[in-house]
């Protein structure tokens, strides 16, 4: 280990050395590894497992009910198993992606909302801050773990509702839908990681746990419930509608592009077009546009070069948040 | 001797408020350094500053000849600190908080170094226990084993005999000063219990409103302003009214008042005045049962310069 360490002039490669160098390398290793450790055997995360669990289950099984309804007429129907996460069928009122889009940012929020605050509410942050490690380890550690676990819970949600669906359906995913559904995975957690990066920087903020869950909580429903009014509202100002349909339209074309600012519809929108290979666009289709147009399916790479600018925004927004918690994070001065 | 912690003239303002002024600070190397002071006198910024984790306004400092600022991993590699009202991760055992520490500092082999620092702060027992049901002096006694845990060459102990019991104070003070004396370990001890920790300090510096007022071994401090007055307390048998008045009928003190004790008698008596004082109660026929300089107790130092401070503050 020490031959590939590189050593300072009049460093002779010692043990000190090399316990450096580990240090170096594995502060954040190990504060995520503990962070983990913490987040696997916390009682949030046997309520949560369980709460997907239930969800999930209702949910797929009431969505392949519905598709074995309609299978006798559904010939030719090609992505079928990808109906399961797309398809509303009574009782559960709404479709499995839907419920995912509600569930992660309270997954993120969950493993984001006391990195901080709950290091200082316990006394620990000074003792943890005193090690010889770097600030940013520690806030990077705590986003890994954070992750690394939704990234497990999301995948057991995906497993088990595929493994569901096989059974119920008895129909096996085509590997195309399984890189669909790969593709959508990895940005559901990049979507998680928006809300994990937010909580986090109200953990470092907010003197309390509590206020440091309820600020990026009202975040949330705000852009959920009241959403479109708001962006209908931003977009009234900045493309005022005189009643003409040119005007309609424009009016109509900010509202897109301003509830794109929105991690909410971003993920909506993209998911809708990853997990469904009919859907070709997420903006504004005139009557012109569909006219005579062939229902056709887009392969993978056609349906990302679709949301393409969505995933690149989301990606964007979820670096800015995470840069934002990690100078904040810096900037935090240990108070006596 | 060589130093192993200096500062210059080092300041931490917050806004208009100065926490710490102008502090030039000596620590040698093996010594236990004693920064004793009331709650508030700036004491915890002062060894957040020596780590690294405040940034100082103005001055300098120096922590085994590297400088916290520029190369605070260094510093932190080496120090060992237990922060006051030190907390831990309350799931996790005692034994799992120091193996989380070990690790965050790159060691590898660290099961019989924990199982023995555990076994030097008496948490043997305790040791696969969730540090959330420890009683505060065991956080406490666990926080000086997760100082050590580093191997540390200096150890700032932030108020470590707060919240212990007298008897585990006592134990505490004998692992500083076997740390000190048999490992070599520089200690800088934070506290404002004097009367607990002067007993091993081989200096003091005694610490109010961000500033040093007195600075010295605990014999140095208790040799200066020695001058006129003393005060001493005189423990006499017999009845107490007439002891005190064979007291007062010596003539040589003044100002006799009763002492914390029944049968002791406090006075004020010129310090040359001491030998014939004891001696007039013996030849008077009192019972000298003890005889006790109270300023030679670093307390009564520390009243005496806190008390100054306090009235300037009034006059000014």
């Amino acid at each position: 280990m020490t031959t590939e360490l590189e050593s300072t002039a009049d460093e002779t490669p010692s043990a000190g050395a090399t316990s450096e160098e580990t240090a170096r390398v594995g502060g954040w290793r190990a504060v995520a590894r503990k962070e983990i450790a913490d987040h696997l055997l916390s009682g949030r995360f046997v309520v949560l497992m369980g709460v997907l669990g239930i969800a999930t289950a209702a949910a797929v099984f009431a969505a392949s009910g519905g598709i074995r309804d309609v299978a006798p007429n559904a010939q030719g129907v090609t992505a079928l198993f990808l109906k399961l996460f797309t398809v509303t069928a009574d009782p559960v009122p709404f479709p499995l992606i839907v419920f995912v889009g509600f569930l992660a940012p309270l997954l993120g929020i969950m493993f984001g909302f006391d990195a901080v605050s709950g290091e200082r509410s316990q006394g620990t942050l000074p003792r943890l801050l005193s090690q010889p490690i770097h600030r940013d380890e520690v806030i990077l550690g705590k986003f890994v773990a954070g992750l690394t676990v939704v990234a497990i819970m999301l995948t057991a949600l995906v497993l088990f509702v595929s493994g569901i669906g096989i059974v119920r359906l008895g129909v096996v995913p085509t590997p195309t839908e399984i890189s669909r559904l790969f593709v959508w995975l990895i940005f559901t957690i990049i979507y998680v990681g928006f809300w994990q990066a937010l909580a986090t920087l109200c953990s470092v903020l907010a003197k309390r746990a509590s206020t440091s869950a309820m600020i990026p909580l009202g975040v949330w429903l705000v852009l959920t419930l009241f959403g479109s009014f708001i962006f209908g509202a931003i977009a009234s100002v900045l493309s005022p509608r005189d009643g003409s349909d040119a005007a309609e339209i424009a009016y109509m074309q900010t509202v897109q592009t301003v509830s794109q600012l929105s991690p909410v519809t971003l993920f909506q929108q993209v998911s809708s077009v990853l997990l469904d290979p009919e859907v070709r666009t997420v903006g504004l289709v005139t009557l012109e546009q569909v006219d005579r147009a062939i229902v056709s399916e887009l392969n993978l790479t056609q349906s990302l070069a679709v949301v393409w600018p969505q995933i690149a925004i989301l990606v964007a927004l979820t670096s800015v948040m995470f840069a934002a918690a990690y100078i904040a994070f810096m900037r935090d001065e240990v108070r006596a | 001797m060589t130093t192993t912690i200096r500062s210059r003239k080092l300041t931490k303002t917050y806004g208009e408020h100065t926490v710490v002024d102008r502090l030039d600070l000596d620590i040698e190397a093996g010594e236990v350094f004693g920064l004793l002071g009331p709650n508030g006198a700036g004491k915890t910024t002062t060894i957040l500053m020596l780590l690294g984790l405040v940034e100082p306004t103005k001055g300098k400092i120096e922590v085994l000849g590297l400088d916290p600022r520029w190369n605070p991993i260094e510093v932190k590699r080496k120090v060992g600190y237990l922060p006051d009202a030190v907390g831990f991760y309350d799931p996790m055992s005692g034994r799992e908080n120091l193996r989380f520490t070990a690790r965050l500092n790159g060691l590898e082999d660290y099961e019989d170094l924990i199982d023995s620092l555990l076994g030097l702060v008496g948490l043997g027992e305790a040791a696969d226990q969730a540090a959330g049901e420890y009683s505060r002096g065991m956080k406490q006694r666990l926080g000086v084993a997760d100082a050590l845990v580093k191997g540390p060459s200096v150890l700032i102990l932030d108020e470590p005999t707060t919240a212990i019991d007298p008897e585990g104070v006592v134990e505490m003070l004998v692992l500083i000063e076997r740390l000190a004396k048999e490992e070599g370990v520089t200690v800088l001890l934070a506290s404002h219990l004097l009367h607990q920790v002067q007993a091993v300090c081989d200096r003091v510096a005694i610490f109010v409103r961000g500033k040093v007022v007195a600075q010295g071994t605990p014999h140095e401090l208790a040799a200066v302003d020695h001058g006129k007055n003393i005060r001493v307390e005189f423990r006499l048998g017999g009845d107490p009214a007439k002891a005190r008045s064979q007291l007062e009928s010596v003539g040589t003190v003044s100002g006799v008042a009763a002492g914390r004790v029944p049968g002791s008698w406090v006075a004020d008596l010129d310090s040359s005045a001491l030998a014939p004082t004891v001696s007039g109660l013996v030849s008077g026929g009192a019972d000298v049962i003890g005889v006790h300089r109270l300023d030679e107790d670093l307390e009564t130092i520390y009243r005496r310069y806190f008390e100054t401070e306090e009235e300037e503050e009034v006059t000014t």
